[in-house]
């Protein structure tokens, strides 16, 4: 077949050296476009003054430029569409990761200076009022604030743990699938987690000022609080880890005429129990870094005290509001030490994490891997 | 085997034991303990706000301090009441999008293997406690966001948004806005992601095999099946974004006026949430309750945004999950596998280890409210 064969065809513009790969950018366009547009924008700051955050902005908008409008000079503009996407979806999970960077190197590059310090997180600290010379002398500390986290956080989940994997049981072993119970409940759990922290804070406040009287600040008042926020989230994780233990166990228990009692205790919960420690620690996790709630309802104080029935009680995520929002004399201090209770409660919330995830796989039945 | 034993087996009762019965009722009780503390919050508010709400707001306790100038509980509660849902439109309208397109990259884009650590990766955004987004929005976001603001605030003041005395200190509402739009990332990018994650198989592959670019399919396969999905993932979002307290009162220097600026020092609108924190420790009993009074109005805000975001799921669940399922007949394993996803859309709230992540995201989501 040679082109002279229909007189009236239009000319080839150009040569097709291979039908396949016309139309089609190369297989490393988008990377090459990458490079290029860092390179771009980095030529235009290198003029202007360097900023690291201007040259990625700078260049994510040239590479969208580029991978367009290239795009849509040799495909077509459904699939230059398609690479605009791609692009973009990418930069908007870049954009994510920022924060999370950002947050985790201000913690530490401001607080790594005190919490690190044996002093700062074993020491009581705040501000003494030595009436004799008077003078006030501030100590830098967060013992007191380690204690009352601890102690709170303690106390909220030895209450929220049984009731919450006790009400999934009822969930998943007792009520049955659409009974009207089951549904009000998941439906009221689900709405729980909904409830703003504050609310919690307020309620537990309101229980205590009409059961106590007025100044009922006490660590029991944010454990309450606390427990309002918790018990929810375990429900929720026990719940789906129980659901996961197979019907075929509970069932050849039965068969043996094992009662349900202890078909529940022997089968289910061992089955389900890295699963169970894994959602508890999780929503400890989560609750530990409260901060409105147990201001609310537990108010905050520089004294150390470890009776959660009397007095206000300080806690580490408190500590770091109040150091910043109510300095003291010292106020670079205070911002201080505010950063090193928020590394401290990172350190804490990490531990947490970790240890959830060591459990997750220690404790992991052998027979369902 | 006699034929009268077949024709009227007789009907076997294990005996019932002590424990049985204990274990029986302490888990009913636990689960009815659920109803009692959320009818007690509810309670508790209503009986410690009242005196506030009923109360003369143009002398006594209330008529100094933080409540001086307001002639009423409404009057004082309602531009609260805007502050609140202002603040977390803005920060719905900065984190929805983002938190879609990084769901999407997850489900959709990312290599498989590396998906389930880069959406933990997200996850952690939610184990981030608020004090420190507070901290963190005070410290770097501030000074960040300050020449944009100012740029935007002399070139375009004439919008009503960006118009007013520019700040100088960077304690505006966008920036209470952007590190709340940070915060409600996770928890949208979570259920959403779970949703794209449970579109149809065989969905995709038809748009894939009519010749659909990517973003086609995802746009004619995916979104029409997660929309209601990713509604009521917007407004848990927004559920969120309202109870958000303690990055709000940090970032924000307010007033108790309706504003829409963004740019500004002292014309902020102020939240809820914040103004009881703010105002609290300095409060005295009256304007306690007043505070308590304007909880309970947050409270029921977040309630209502939470039942219509679960009554979107649910009804999705039966709907429009149930008919796509049973109108396509499943051909291959997989297929019957995502059928079976498919039938249980709530299930997404609770992201577990699910077989598209098999790096496990734990039970850990970003379910739980914070301050």
């Amino acid at each position: 077949m040679s082109a002279t064969a229909i007189p009236n065809a239009p000319a080839p513009q150009r040569q097709i050296d291979n039908a396949l790969t016309s139309g089609q950018l190369p297989r490393f366009f988008e990377v090459w476009a990458l490079i290029g547009s860092l390179v771009v924008s980095g030529v235009l700051f290198a003029v202007v003054g360097f900023s690291v955050v201007g040259w990625i902005v700078v260049a994510a908008i040239v590479y969208l430029l580029i991978v367009g409008v290239i795009s849509s000079i040799v495909e077509n503009r459904r699939k230059a569409v398609d690479r605009l996407v791609r692009g973009v979806v990418v930069i908007m999970f870049l954009l994510a990761l920022a924060p999370l960077l950002s947050t985790l190197i201000d913690v530490i590059a401001r607080g790594a200076g005190d919490a690190f310090d044996p002093n700062f997180a074993f020491k009581v600290g705040g501000s003494h009022f030595d009436p004799v010379s008077l003078k006030v002398t501030t100590t830098i500390g967060a013992w007191q604030s380690v204690v009352g986290t601890l102690i709170i956080t303690g106390i909220a989940t030895v209450i929220s743990v049984p009731i919450g994997i006790l009400t999934a049981i009822y969930l998943v072993e007792y009520g049955r699938p659409n009974s009207t119970m089951n549904r009000a409940v998941t439906f009221l759990v689900d709405v729980m987690t909904g409830i703003p922290s504050i609310v919690a804070g307020l309620f537990a406040f309101s229980l205590f000022t009409l059961i106590i009287g007025p100044k009922a600040f006490s660590g029991f008042s944010a454990a309450i609080a606390l427990c309002v926020l918790m018990i929810p989230i375990v429900v929720r994780s026990s719940e789906e880890m129980l659901k996961l233990v197979p019907l075929d166990l509970r069932e050849a228990s039965y068969a043996l005429g094992v009662t349900k009692f202890v078909t529940i205790t022997r089968i289910v919960l061992p089955t389900a129990i890295s699963g169970l420690i894994t959602g508890v620690m999780i929503a400890i996790a989560r609750v530990i870094g409260e901060t409105a709630p147990i201001f609310i309802a537990a108010s905050f104080t520089n004294n150390f005290n470890a009776d959660p029935f009397r007095n206000a009680m300080s806690t580490l995520p408190v500590m770091a509001y109040t150091g910043y929002k109510f300095p003291s004399t010292d106020v670079a201090g205070s911002v201080a030490s505010a950063w090193g209770a928020a590394l401290l409660l990172v350190i804490l919330v990490v531990i947490l994490n970790l240890i959830a995830r060591i459990v997750a796989r220690v404790f992991a039945p052998k027979g369902l891997r | 085997m006699t034929e009268s034993s077949l024709a009227a087996p007789r009907r076997i009762t294990a005996k019932a034991r002590p424990s049985d019965r204990i274990f029986k009722f302490l888990s009913t009780g636990s689960a009815t303990l659920i109803l009692v503390i959320l009818a007690g919050v509810a309670l508790f508010l209503i009986v410690k706000a009242a005196p506030a709400i009923a109360a003369d707001w143009t002398k006594g306790d209330l008529a100094g301090g933080t409540t001086a100038h307001h002639t009423s509980f409404l009057s004082y509660t309602a531009p609260l009441i805007w502050g609140t849902l202002w603040s977390s439109i803005i920060a719905l309208i900065m984190g929805a999008p983002v938190a879609i397109g990084i769901a999407l990259f997850i489900s959709h884009y990312a290599p498989r293997r590396f998906a389930g650590i880069l959406a933990y990766l997200v996850d952690l955004l939610a184990a981030v406690p608020s004090i420190i987004f507070g901290l963190w929005g005070i410290f770097t976001i501030r000074p960040f966001l300050l020449p944009f603001q100012h740029w935007l605030n002399a070139h375009a003041g004439w919008f009503p948004l960006f118009g007013g005395q520019a700040s100088q200190s960077g304690s505006t509402m966008f920036a209470a806005g952007v590190v709340l739009a940070v915060m409600i990332l996770p928890i949208i990018t979570s259920i959403t992601r779970e949703i794209f994650l449970q579109t149809p198989r065989l969905h995709e592959e038809a748009a894939l095999a009519l010749g659909a670019t990517k973003w086609e399919t995802v746009r004619l396969a995916v979104f029409p099946y997660a929309r209601s999905g990713m509604l009521s993932a917007i407004l848990l979002g927004l559920g969120r974004a309202l109870g958000e307290t303690m990055a709000v009162a940090m970032i924000l220097s307010p007033s108790l006026v309706f504003s829409l600026r963004l740019f500004t020092d002292n014309q902020n609108s102020q939240t809820i949430a914040a103004n009881i924190a703010l105002n609290f420790p300095e409060s005295n009993e009256l304007q306690r309750e007043a505070l308590i009074g304007t909880g309970l109005a947050l409270f029921v805000i977040s309630l209502v945004v939470n039942f219509a975001a679960r009554f979107i799921i649910g009804r999705t669940g039966r709907s429009s999950g149930g008919k796509k399922a049973k109108s396509l007949p499943p051909t291959n394993p997989s297929t019957i596998l995502a059928l079976d996803d498919a039938e249980s859309p709530l299930e997404a709230l609770h992201p577990h280890a699910s077989s598209a992540h098999p790096e496990g995201v734990k039970p850990s989501q970003p379910e739980g409210p914070r301050s």
